[in-house]
């Protein structure tokens, strides 16, 4: 049987094209579909490739589990599904399936020429959707789009189910079955895929009785309470029925804590291999690539502390923020927690913080802190001191406060505020030198964020390669939600630590985190993750003026791919100063990079969420030119990767965030100005 | 019936690697993945096993005059050396390559070195038997579909 088909698909290989809704290619159905494999057996490699190319599946193939985790975190949006290999050198395919599962939310397909039933079981308690036997017949290949459809399947039928708990006037679920052919807007993979992610957002709805439904949105708020429940019960006893009781929230349904508790329970196995670097009050960010989530988590209530501080930053958003981290799209920009509330998450343990998805929302939060931050930097904040306050999320506690009150939104400063709050273990990475400088805020805020270079992963979440110390969790939002809040990652970043807290200007650094929000923010239009970043930026004050400024020195490497954590980082730091600016929607011409990021957002307000990542994307690219020049008009389309939700967006820069400790790019946060980073 | 003689010749060879157990099934996969847009996959792949495959033989014959031995290093090699041969098809090897895994899993440390020298016989006949099929093809030209063993 040969595939005659082969030789015609592979112009649908071309899927970075623009994606406009008119390409319908629902006949073609699963043609398409995004496959991201993954083995470190180049003769594997290459027959999986053609195979899957054979079956018109538009595939990306890498042979190290990092490379893959970098690729997918810089596009959130950009993957259906992940095949992966059970045994390779720099990764087990065991963790890598994790990450995925809880950074992206993709379903994950196992392969090994290992049969023995034990290792198979392990597939399937990580999480994966399904475990294929080497040597791979084609014919096997030719149905995984089924797992792409039960999943997205699944999720709608949860949100519907448990409804929305932050907004409540979802359409009923459509059939998706029929959606991936029919849908109103797109018909293609990445319509349906896109729609999903966008599920949440009205606005980029033409008409609002769009079938969509809304995702739970695990808010920060949320969040709190739901680890709050778990202590109490105990980890052991914590079911998810008892959970809910406990929690106590309207609307949500037992299934909806208990794929949360799933996701949680991974993360938590994960920090135990992770050796936490602080208490969890105040865990820096930053920390060895591996860095525990703990200072995640700290960090991530700080910034929430600092951001209800501030009082710039809507709760909501926050929690949008959050829900973004966890991978949950917020259903409408409107998930502002309530400062009180973002106050009261900081009052929770770490712990509960550490929860991956907390982190995302976490991050979020922080990264929109770091947004604020940003917008108040002062422009002669290096870059460095911006990287550092991304870092030192620790102290973000202090800077956020002040930086929310720049409104630092959805910048990425936001996050880098968010990182203020919790300095120190930032300040490894960086070295916190910036922190400093602000001289609006604080010294005190000004931790060690730039320790942790991580702050630059924080923002470039998407930029930068996940890899990024790929410190032990990505809690970053589970495939969409923009939270990913690399903040909360700690152990995505190593040493992450946003040192934002030392000036509020720096927040942009805090890129990484920040990048992504702003960028989910700024996707607002696409992920609903918006929302919440718009509402900072309406917050903040400051406008990010400073952006410029401060992109001028970062090379603002938004490579769709980008290889190089430091490029990454750049980015997103770029993006999140240039997103910062976006988010106001008003200050596009600010930061060039923001602009960039946010111009994602805006595009997918146009409706056309593919349509902005690939303006997005182009709109990076252009962001690296242009940083030269120091102005960078980003056309809203540009930045990001239609693919990309807003929640992926808030993943990405979450997952920036995290990875910003990265084993392999170490960032130097001082090499954050520019200067080092490689575009 | 092939009337061409030269590919009458090939399609005898590629039967006689089936017949006698050289090859199996997945190299028919190969075959089949093979169109215009890749008229050479196969050769294109089994050069880039025996290119990559090279390696690993090393890495074992290195950790085989180790000491001490270490079994689950060796084992973890050959679970490699393993799924790459299956992916061309290599039947023998593959046969070879799962003795040698339980060897290892029984600490025998005298079986995996007789196995292993088995095992690069029939590594390296496969190799001469696929090297003269390949440029047999290239002589007899583009060839027909292939058509599955029996």
């Amino acid at each position: 049987m040969k595939f005659s088909c082969g030789r015609g698909a592979m112009s649908i290989t071309s899927s970075s094209a623009a994606w406009k809704p008119t390409d319908v290619v629902a006949d073609q159905f699963p043609a398409g579909l995004r496959v991201l494999v993954v083995d470190d057996d180049p003769t594997c490699l290459m027959i999986l490739e053609k195979m899957l190319r054979t079956c018109l599946y538009e595939v990306t193939k890498c042979n190290r589990a990092e490379t893959a985790l970098s690729i997918l975190r810089e596009n959130k949006n950009g993957f259906d599904i992940v095949i992966s290999d059970v045994h390779m050198p720099d990764m087990d395919g065991f963790k890598l399936l994790e990450h995925i599962g809880l950074e992206m939310d993709l379903p994950v397909i196992m392969m090994s020429a290992d049969d023995g039933k034990h290792v198979v079981m392990k597939g399937v308690t990580h999480g994966a959707c399904d475990y294929l036997i080497k040597p791979v017949r084609i014919e096997a290949l030719k149905n995984i789009w089924q797992h792409v459809v039960r999943k997205r399947k699944n999720e709608w039928k949860d949100f519907e189910q448990s409804g929305s708990v932050e907004e409540g006037d979802r359409q009923p679920k459509q059939s998706e079955d029929a959606d991936y052919s029919s849908s109103a807007n797109e018909g293609n993979w990445r319509g349906s895929k896109k729609r999903k992610d966008d599920e949440e957002e009205t606005d980029e709805r033409d008409d609002t009785s769009t079938l969509k439904k809304p995702r739970v949105v695990w808010s920060v708020e949320l969040h709190q309470q739901f680890v709050a429940a778990v202590n109490q019960l105990g980890i052991d006893k914590a079911v998810p029925k008892k959970i809910l009781e406990l929690m106590n929230v309207p609307g949500l349904t037992r299934e909806n804590v208990a794929s949360h508790l799933q996701k949680y329970r991974l993360y938590l196995r994960r920090l135990s291999g992770v050796s936490q670097h602080q208490s969890n009050l105040n865990p820096p960010f930053i920390s060895p690539q591996d860095s525990t989530f703990g200072p995640l988590s700290s960090l991530n209530g700080l910034d929430l502390q600092a951001l209800a501080a501030t009082g710039q930053l809507p709760t909501q958003s926050f929690a949008r923020l959050q829900a973004a981290g966890l991978g949950r799209p917020t259903a409408k920009s409107s998930i502002p927690m309530t400062l009180v509330d973002q106050r009261n998450i900081f009052s929770f343990e770490n712990p509960k913080l550490r929860f991956g998805e907390g982190q995302q929302q976490q991050q979020h939060m922080n990264n929109k802190q770091q947004i604020n931050l940003l917008n108040g930097i002062p422009t002669n904040m290096e870059p460095r001191q911006l990287a550092s306050l991304q870092h030192g999320g620790q102290s973000i506690g202090n800077m956020n406060m002040q930086v929310a009150s720049h409104g630092a939104q959805n910048n990425q400063n936001n996050s880098l505020l968010m990182q203020m709050g919790q300095p120190q273990s930032r300040g490894q990475i960086l070295g916190d030198t910036t922190v400093s400088h602000s001289p609006r805020r604080p010294s005190s805020m000004g931790q060690p964020i730039l320790s942790n270079g991580m702050a630059a992963n924080v923002a470039s979440r998407n930029g930068i390669p996940e890899t990024i110390g790929a410190t032990s969790y990505n809690p970053v939002s589970q495939a969409t939600s923009t939270l990913n809040f690399p903040m909360n990652h700690a152990s995505e970043l190593p040493g992450n630590s946003f040192p934002l807290g030392s000036t509020p200007g720096i927040s942009s650094f805090s890129s990484k985190g920040t990048f992504q929000e702003d960028v989910s923010s700024e996707i607002k239009g696409s992920g609903g993750f918006m929302p919440s970043y718009v509402k900072f930026n309406d917050l903040s004050q400051h406008k990010p003026q400073n952006w410029e400024l401060q992109n001028v020195g970062m090379t603002f490497n938004f490579p769709q791919h980008s290889s190089s954590l430091q490029s990454n980082l750049m980015q997103s730091v770029l993006v999140q100063q240039g997103s910062s600016g976006q988010m106001n929607g008003h200050n596009r011409s600010s930061a060039v990079v923001s602009r960039a990021m946010f111009s994602a957002g805006d595009i997918k307000e146009h409706g056309n969420a593919q349509n902005v990542n690939q303006h997005l994307n182009n709109l990076v690219d252009n962001i690296i030119r242009v940083k030269s020049e120091g102005v960078f008009d980003t056309s809203p389309g540009n930045l990001f990767p239609v693919h990309f939700g807003q929640e992926d967006l808030m993943g990405a820069l979450l997952k920036q965030q995290d990875s910003i400790a990265p084993t392999e790019n170490e960032f130097d946060f001082d090499g954050y100005s520019k200067d080092n980073i490689p575009v | 019936m092939e009337r061409n003689p030269l590919r009458r010749q090939l399609q005898m060879m590629r039967k006689s690697f089936f017949d006698q157990g050289y090859l199996d099934d997945q190299f028919v996969q190969l075959e089949e993945l093979q169109d215009e847009a890749n008229p050479n996959f196969v050769e294109e792949v089994v050069t880039l096993y025996y290119r990559d495959s090279s390696r690993l033989i090393l890495s074992i014959e290195q950790a085989l005059e180790r000491k001490p031995f270490d079994f689950n290093k060796l084992d973890a090699y050959m679970h490699q050396f393993k799924g790459s041969s299956s992916s061309i098809g290599a039947k023998k090897v593959k046969a070879e390559s799962t003795l040698f895994r339980e060897y290892c899993k029984s600490g025998n440390k005298e079986g995996c070195m007789r196995c292993f020298q088995q095992l690069k016989k029939e590594y390296a006949t496969l190799r001469k038997k696929l090297e003269a099929y390949f440029q047999l093809a290239r002589q007899a030209g583009p060839m027909e579909t292939a058509c599955r063993p029996k």
